[in-house]
């Protein structure tokens, strides 16, 4: 049974685009497929230059990985070492080997970029604490560094506020329209909120049963436009 | 189906039923564990005729053998014993990680030949280790080394289920987040899987530490050197004065292993 059908889109560059459904629309499906961490059953993906079917190949893959910054919903931090070993974890894929490990194995100028991301999310301070003991907020926040520390031309965001409180949310929303706009990368990112998508993005698809249902401007859309997609027709 | 006369609706019974097959195997094993009692589990006649030898046997081992040439002897072949057990448990860490790692359920750079070192793990551990010392004081001759050796691979056996499993059970988002960056497996295993499993990891270690002090106190009884020689021999040579002094030290230095491992833990955790 396919999770997503037909679905067809076109994203430019610069673009910040919210991807929003109901519970198994098939959102996160779809980001994972983006980014080749599930494989195509049908269809193909052109992304960042790279075009495949199935899954990408060892080639596609380093090259997407070298473009692309992708933040989970639970952050994923390593949890038992510091802030700073976390976001030099988004070299790893960089071709810095063994040395994006761990910040004490990292070079000076990866150590440097990864505070300087760090300063970028407002955790500049905290680079020497262990993620564990950061709260669900600033944790999202070093995730985001990791993810933008290796400048991507992509960021790609599955439910990145879902797990926190609306206030924390806001703020990590708010945070990747800075950083994104900032940066000028795209952004696309899953969300059940529908202030969030049509306060953070320049473009809303909505997703049902896997199929594309709704793909407009936000700016044309009004949170009465977007009801259907979560409570039925 | 039984139906509750008060209530109309199908009984729920308190106890689930037993099917024939585990009945029988309940039956079996419940047999075996009585004709194992009646065959190789003392009589109370043959239980009340030893207890005044073991008296005697205990009279005559105190008290225990003071000779300060012995007890400088002895010293030594503490040293000894205490040596096979580090230098064994460090080497048997190292050989069990990578095993460990190719071992691991989705983690394992075998991919589906990661049996393999399954098997070779099992086989580690399964053999005991009086059966590894016998093979390598065959293959390297009486001494410290065939003792060491054994504890490499005892230790081996024992980290490296105990490793891959904490590897397996590792957190998974972590993971999946350093895949999504572009992580090799080997990425992923040093800087997602070893930070998250060190406590775990240390914990092992300590045990298999404590377990390869026990380990190589026995492995002179087969020539693997270590303090169980000297105990062979004054037991061979009924010097039980001596045997009472070997059996103190040996307590004293797996009581003190306990102690100093318990007080590492407590100070990781």
């Amino acid at each position: 049974m396919p999770i997503l059908n037909g679905v067809s889109l076109d994203i430019r560059q610069g673009e910040r685009v919210a991807l929003i459904g109901a519970n198994g629309a098939g959102k996160s499906t779809l980001l994972r497929c983006l980014a080749g961490l599930v494989p195509l059953s049908a269809g193909d993906v052109e992304i960042l230059g790279e075009t495949f079917s199935g899954s990408p190949s060892a080639r596609q893959r380093k090259a997407l990985r070298r473009q692309l910054g992708f933040v989970f919903q639970f952050h994923g931090l390593v949890r038992r070492t510091s802030a700073l070993s976390n976001v030099v974890n988004g070299y790893i894929g960089q071709g810095h080997g063994m040395r994006a490990w761990h910040q004490m194995l990292a070079p000076h100028t990866v150590r440097e970029e990864a505070r300087a991301a760090l300063e970028a999310v407002g955790l500049g301070e905290k680079w020497d604490a262990r993620a564990d003991t950061l709260s669900g907020g600033q944790s999202q926040r070093v995730a985001i560094a990791r993810a933008i520390v290796h400048k991507p031309s992509l960021i790609i965001a599955d439910e990145p506020a879902a797990s926190l409180d609306p206030a924390a949310g806001s703020d990590i929303m708010t945070l990747f329209h800075r950083l994104a706009g900032a940066r000028g990368c795209t952004l696309l990112f899953t969300s059940h909120d529908m202030n969030h998508a049509l306060s953070y993005a320049d473009r809303v698809i909505a997703l049902k049963a896997g199929t594309v249902m709704l793909d407009a401007a936000s700016s044309d859309l009004t949170p009465a436009d977007l009801e259907p997609v979560f409570h039925g027709d | 189906m039984a139906t509750d006369i008060r209530t109309e609706k199908p009984v729920m019974p308190r106890i689930a039923r037993l099917d024939p097959l585990r009945f029988a195997l309940a039956v079996a094993l419940g047999a075996l564990l009585v004709a194992s009692i009646g065959e190789v589990t003392p009589s109370p006649e043959r239980l009340a005729g030893a207890l005044p030898r073991m008296g005697s046997l205990l009279d005559r081992m105190l008290p225990p053998e003071t000779d300060p040439a012995f007890l400088g002897r002895m010293a030594m072949r503490l040293l000894e014993t205490v040596q096979i057990a580090l230098a064994g448990t460090f080497f048997g860490i190292l050989v069990s990680f990578p095993l460990a790692w190719c071992g691991a359920m989705g983690l394992s750079p075998l991919g589906p030949f990661r049996w393999a070192a399954r098997m070779v793990v099992s086989l580690f551990r399964t053999v005991p280790d009086l059966v590894w010392a016998l093979f390598f004081v065959s293959a390297v001759g009486l001494g410290a080394v065939a003792g060491t050796l054994t504890i490499i691979v005892d230790t081996a056996g024992f980290c490296g289920r105990f490793f891959a499993e904490a590897m397996e059970d590792s957190d998974r988002q972590s993971r999946e987040a350093l895949d999504a960056g572009g992580a090799r497996k080997i990425d992923i295993l040093f800087a997602a899987v070893v930070p998250d499993c060190m406590p775990s990891f240390i914990n092992t270690s300590l045990f298999s530490l404590e377990l390869a002090v026990r380990s190589s106190v026995v492995l002179g009884i087969v020539g693997a050197g270590g303090i169980g020689q000297e105990l062979k021999s004054a037991f061979e040579l009924f010097q039980y004065p001596k045997a009472s002094a070997i059996i103190l030290a040996i307590f004293v230095i797996v009581l003190g292993m306990e102690q100093l491992t318990d007080w590492l833990r407590r100070r990781i955790a």
